[in-house]
């Protein structure tokens, strides 16, 4: 791992960014309803499947066996968070966007049957 | 790639999950945000790999592919009644993610040279993904169903609690002061049974607030190894997750009118002793679908109230023929969605969307609740604790204190019931035995197939 350049080696500026991203996140959710608090959730949870940026980070600078395998296990873990949090978020609000085609759907149906 | 244009990427990536986050909170941008989410997490993917010297990218590269697979193979095939014990585990699994990079950034750390402020945010890091990922194991367990879902407490549980936290601050101490993978394994098992210990008191009905609680934990986890992998993203995207999840758990409790103490120690003060009492065998009154189906036919004004038992059954389209076919006969037909209906907040709109049930007839708590008194028949379809008046009668319940929908007002109740068996809290719903209301028994769908025919036979 790279020492902590001289830039970011203030703790003061980490805190900082940290601290304001409280807000951001507390701000721009402020005002869902309650419809809408289990695809956020779910998509909430997806974001934080970002720690496979991390995953890769380490495990691509590892230096034994064990170290790289356990690195593999956290890639495929958090792959898994990832991609599976954004693809079931999309299929529940495929279902909450469908009323304006609702016309069309049944129709097309009947005759798929 | 230079580290300007890395960072630069990142910071675009960030941005993109704020969106994300932004548009996940209204209807009408609900999908594209979640799309936005995910074009800003791809970005990051990208970035990380052409700005960094990344070795091993053969393995590396195929353990995405297995992950991108395992996840997106669940997330198709996943029923939307299952769906939150899917969210549960893609936390959990994110969380020990989280953890186990922690646990090798520890074994590149030299002992001498860090700072002790990377060696707190290793030790929170390893600790609070462990309670993450032991946390939504046992959640899945409760949801699927696999274990009792009624809260679990034993003798000595405070203590066991205790002295579990005690060993996860001794651990914790112990890693900063002697940085070594010992401590990192021991402060991973400690993580695990806190997170265990911290889900078997909580009742089923309760466990999707403790999801969100969960999340929020994986995010903050995220922050912290996003400080010592000096990743500004992570950091960001860590700490958006954390602050928006906690936020998001108070809402989420409030709309069931818990707080989240209670959710997480109330059993422990010995409250709910409802939840443990037997079934009586006090008599019910109990009809045919032909009964029903008349009832429906000629009445005014009917509020259905769907609920989790209809959404196993599969009943939501035969129930929207049905409702279909009584709006014909010119009967008003609502239906009245709890917003914890389902397994955990806003379930219900997703299975009945599935259904496509048309938008305008899904009405809110407190659009509908006042509406019951003029109902000529409340229909409670495979619901029972959000009509339960223990909520509001009976102190010491598990659910005392949630608002209800007052089907009880109605002038008929009509429960679709598979048995006497109660609900997903665990208590008895007083409402069965009162003399308005009427069971009619059987699978949801089973029921309802029947119903209908009955239905048409009047109408014809």
């Amino acid at each position: 791992m790279l020492e902590r350049s001289s830039v970011n080696s203030d703790p003061i500026i980490w805190l900082t960014i940290f601290v304001l991203a409280i807000f951001v996140g507390i701000e721009v959710i402020s005002k869902v309803s309650a419809t809408l608090h289990t695809p956020l959730m779910s998509g909430a949870n997806a974001i934080h499947g970002v720690i496979l940026i991390g995953a890769i980070l380490v495990t691509g600078s590892a230096q034994s066996m064990p170290i790289l395998v356990l690195g593999l296990v956290a890639v495929v873990l958090a792959s898994i968070n990832m991609v599976g949090g954004f693809v079931v978020t999309d299929r529940m609000l495929v279902m909450f966007s469908r009323p304006k085609r609702a016309l069309e759907k049944p129709a097309r149906r009947e005759l798929e049957q | 790639m230079s580290q300007a244009w890395a960072q630069l990427g990142y910071l675009a990536a960030a941005v993109c999950f704020i969106v994300a986050l932004k548009g996940l909170s209204s209807p009408r941008h609900a999908r594209r945000g979640n799309l936005i989410g995910a074009a800003g997490a791809l970005l990051a993917c990208v970035i990380v790999f052409l700005s960094t010297d990344i070795q091993h990218l053969l393995p590396i590269l195929a353990a995405i592919a297995a992950g991108t697979a395992i996840g997106a193979l669940g997330a198709y095939r996943v029923q939307m009644t299952q769906m939150p014990q899917l969210v549960a585990l893609f936390n959990g699994v994110g969380g020990g993610a989280a953890a186990i990079v922690a646990i090798i950034e520890l074994t590149k750390l030299r002992p001498d040279a860090t700072p002790v402020f990377d060696l707190i945010a290793t030790a929170f890091t390893i600790l609070v993904g462990s309670v993450s990922f032991a946390g939504s194991v046992v959640t899945f367990l409760k949801l699927q169903e696999l274990m009792t879902t009624r809260p679990v407490v034993f003798a000595g549980y405070p203590i066991l609690y205790g002295l579990a936290l005690l060993a996860a601050l001794a651990g914790g101490i112990g890693l900063v002061v002697s940085p070594s993978l010992i401590f990192a394994v021991l402060l991973a098992i400690i993580g695990a049974g806190l997170g265990v210990l911290l889900v078997l008191p909580v009742g089923g009905a309760d466990v999707p607030i403790v999801i969100s609680l969960l999340n929020a934990f994986t995010g903050l986890t995220v922050a912290a190894s996003g400080y010592l992998l000096e990743n500004i993203l992570l950091l960001v995207a860590g700490t958006l997750v954390g602050s928006a999840g906690t936020l998001l758990t108070r809402l989420m409790a409030h709309a069931m009118g818990r707080s989240l103490i209670n959710i997480l120690f109330g059993t422990l003060k010995g409250g709910s002793t409802l939840g443990t009492t037997t079934l009586s065998d006090r008599p019910v009154k109990s009809a045919s679908p032909a009964d029903v189906a008349i009832l429906l036919a000629y009445a005014q004004r009917v509020i259905i109230v769907p609920g989790y038992g209809l959404a196993v059954a599969q009943a939501q389209h035969n129930l929207r023929q049905l409702v279909d076919l009584l709006q014909e006969r010119g009967v008003q037909v609502d239906y009245a969605i709890h917003p914890v209906a389902g397994r955990m907040p806003g379930h219900m709109n997703v299975l009945l969307a599935e259904a496509q049930v048309p938008y305008e007839q899904l009405k809110e708590m407190d659009e509908i609740d006042p509406e019951f008194k003029q109902a000529d028949v409340a229909l409670v379809v495979g619901a029972n604790d959000v009509v339960n008046p223990a909520a509001e009668t009976t102190p010491g319940a598990p659910i005392y204190g949630m608002p209800i929908l007052h089907a009880n007002q109605a002038r008929q109740v009509v429960f679709m019931k598979r048995s006497m068996r109660p609900g997903f809290a665990g208590i008895e719903n007083e409402l069965l035995y009162e003399p308005t209301t009427t069971l009619l028994f059987g699978d949801a769908k089973d029921t309802m197939s029947k119903l209908l025919a009955e239905l048409k036979a009047l109408t014809v």
